[in-house]
Order: structure tokens, then sequence, then C-alpha cells
């Protein structure tokens, strides 16, 4: 009974292992439990990006008498965005590396090189959600162009946001150093960055490729 | 918590190494060209998309759009193994189950959100249909 209550005291080695059922082995190490937390989230962030995407099929040919995808969208600067996301995904892949390796230089040049294309992207879907607004199809023009801007804004509202986190990733490392702390956080930071380009082969196949195909050819 | 504000470069125990440590036994040339390996056939299956957009008469008509969202899941799998590490082994098998039952929310969402909708458009006619009915 004693030994019971003992067993269950938190900090304890053996405490865990009996309490979470891990046997010998022990409970899971930190970075593996890290990277299974957030990836629960990004998770939950791809099935609210599902929703986007069904509202944009259920909507697509709602265009209430307005310009119509094929009409709209310009599948070079489409082609643009998609190389600018797959170059800073690798040159993201090339920080996480740098980072096991613990060579501070690379990281920041990975990462920096990773920031700029990201912030170049955002500038291409800046100019084309512009460039939309200016010929009369911004986003209350139809249902259709709603959910257009809602999905693809989105995905830039993300792609934003991970720019701030890979600007803040940039300050800790040189204050921090390589702390165990601070490279969960980059863990982190770069599943988030993977992912968003996981939700842009969506966006670009299904809004942009399948969207301009002639009519005939839509299913 | 103690252990949380340590300076750990090349001071980690046993199987506890730090996010994103070196994985002991593959050298970083090897991670490079993992990395370029997914790198180049992500740039394929892009390619492939955009070609099959653009020049959609090349193939069967109604297999095109059919082919587009093959190649992106394609390319996702790609993504998820080269970039986001989600492999096979034990330490991924959290994650593998997470993901699965993810896909499942996203096909029921999306299949059925389309499956429902065009139904109803079947019965009482889409909106815009209904809109030029007005004029």
């Amino acid at each position: 009974m004693n030994s019971a209550v003992a067993s269950l005291e938190p900090g304890s080695e053996e405490s865990e292992s009996a309490v979470t059922g891990h046997g010998a082995g022990g409970p899971a190490p930190k970075r593996i439990v890290v990277g299974y937390g957030f990836w629960i989230f990004l998770i939950s962030d791809v099935v609210m990006f599902s929703t986007l995407f069904a509202s944009y099929a259920v909507l697509f040919k709602e265009t209430a008498g307005g310009p119509s995808a094929r009409e709209l969208f310009d599948l070079r600067n489409t082609a643009a965005e998609t190389a600018l996301l797959l170059a800073s995904t690798f040159t993201c892949a090339m920080a996480s590396l740098a980072v096991a390796h613990r060579n501070m230089k690379w990281t920041q040049l990975s990462l920096l090189v990773t920031g700029l294309l990201g912030a170049a992207f955002l500038t291409l879907e800046w100019r084309e959600f512009a460039g939309l607004v200016a010929r009369g199809a911004g986003p209350t023009r139809s249902a259709f162009l709603s959910s257009f801007f809602t999905l693809v804004g989105c995905h830039g509202a993300h792609v934003t946001a991970g720019i701030l986190w890979l600007g803040t990733m940039m300050a800790q490392f040189p204050a921090k150093g390589f702390r165990r702390d601070i490279c969960h956080r980059f863990l982190c930071f770069s599943l988030f960055w993977h992912a968003l380009d996981i939700i842009w082969v969506a966006i670009f196949s299904l809004v942009y490729l399948v969207g301009t195909l002639p009519s005939e050819l839509l299913p | 918590m103690s252990d949380q504000g340590k300076y750990d470069a090349g001071s980690n125990v046993g199987e506890d190494r730090s996010a994103g440590e070196a994985e002991p036994g593959v050298t970083l040339g090897q991670e490079v060209r993992a990395n370029l390996l997914g790198l180049a056939l992500a740039i394929g299956l892009t390619a492939a998309s955009f070609w099959i957009a653009t020049m959609p008469h090349l193939i069967y008509g109604p297999g095109v759009a059919m082919a587009l969202l093959v190649l992106a899941v394609a390319q996702m799998g790609i993504h998820l193994v080269f970039f986001l590490h989600i492999t096979t082994s034990p330490d991924n098998a959290n994650n593998v189950l997470a993901l699965a039952f993810g896909v499942l929310i996203v096909a029921l969402i999306v299949f059925g959100s389309i499956w429902v909708m065009t139904h109803m458009n079947h019965n009482i006619g889409s909106m815009s249909e209904w809109m030029r009915k007005q004029q």
C-alpha cells in the first residue's frame, strides 16, 4: 500500500514507467514526445484546412455571373510561388541538419535563405491578391472568390506566422546557443514549415491546376 | 526541469538525444543526399502536374483531374517521408496512427461535403441556377 503510493510520486524514474506501462524501456525521450504533441496540432490544422478545401470544392461553380477560376488564375505565378516554397522547404531541411551538427553559421545562413524565400512567396501571393481585387474579383464578388481568398489567404497567414517564428529562432540560436529547449522549439518550427508546403501542394494542384482546366474536363 | 537550461551539445546520455541531434550511424553526406533526393522527387512530381494541366489533351480527358489528384497525394507522401521524417520505425508508431486518423477525418469532411452538396444541388438546384431563373 505504502509502496504503491510512493511509486506514484512524480519525479522518481521507476514511478513513471510503472504508471505509463512503458516497462524496462522507460518513457519515450523528450524529443519524441515534443514532436508527437506538435504533430497532433499540425493534424488538427490540416483538418481545419480540409474544411476550407471542402467549401472551395462546393462553391467552385458559384461565380454569381462573375469571373471563373480559368479566367482569373495565372499559372506562371503559381509555378513561381511553388518553386519558392519548395526551395524554402529544402533549405529548412538543411537548417535542421545544421542544427543537428551544432553548426551556428550554417544554421543561421539556411534559416535566412528559408525566410527570404518565404517572404518572396508572400510577395507574389500579395501581388496576385491585389491584382484580383483591382480587377473587381475580390472576395466579395462571389461565393467562389470568397472561398478562394479564405483558403489561400489562410495558407498565406500561416506562412506569415512561420516567418515570424523563423525570425525568433534566428534570434534565439545565437543568444541562447543549441540548448535542449531551443532545439525542441526548432524541431516544431521545421515540422510547421514542412507541413505548410504539404498544404501548398494541395492548393496548387486542386485550386490552381484543376481549377483552370477546360470546363469539359472538370469532374 | 533542471535539465532544461543545460547547454547540452555533445553531452546527451544514451537514447535521449536532443531534438534534431545527428542520428548515430548516418553521415552528413547521406543526410544531405536524402534531402536532395526528396527535393528531386518533389520537383519531378510538380513538373508532371504542371505539364499535364497545361497540356490536358495529351492524356485521356476524364483522367486529367484524377491524375492531378494522384500526383498531389504522391508528392505529399514524398514530403512526409523525406522532410517530416514519418517512417515505419517504432519511434514513429504514434505519429503514423495520428496521421491515419487525420486522413480519415479529412476524407470524411471533403468527400462528405462534396457528396451531400451535389445531391442537394440535384434536388433543389444550385444557387447559380436559382439566380438565373430569377432573372
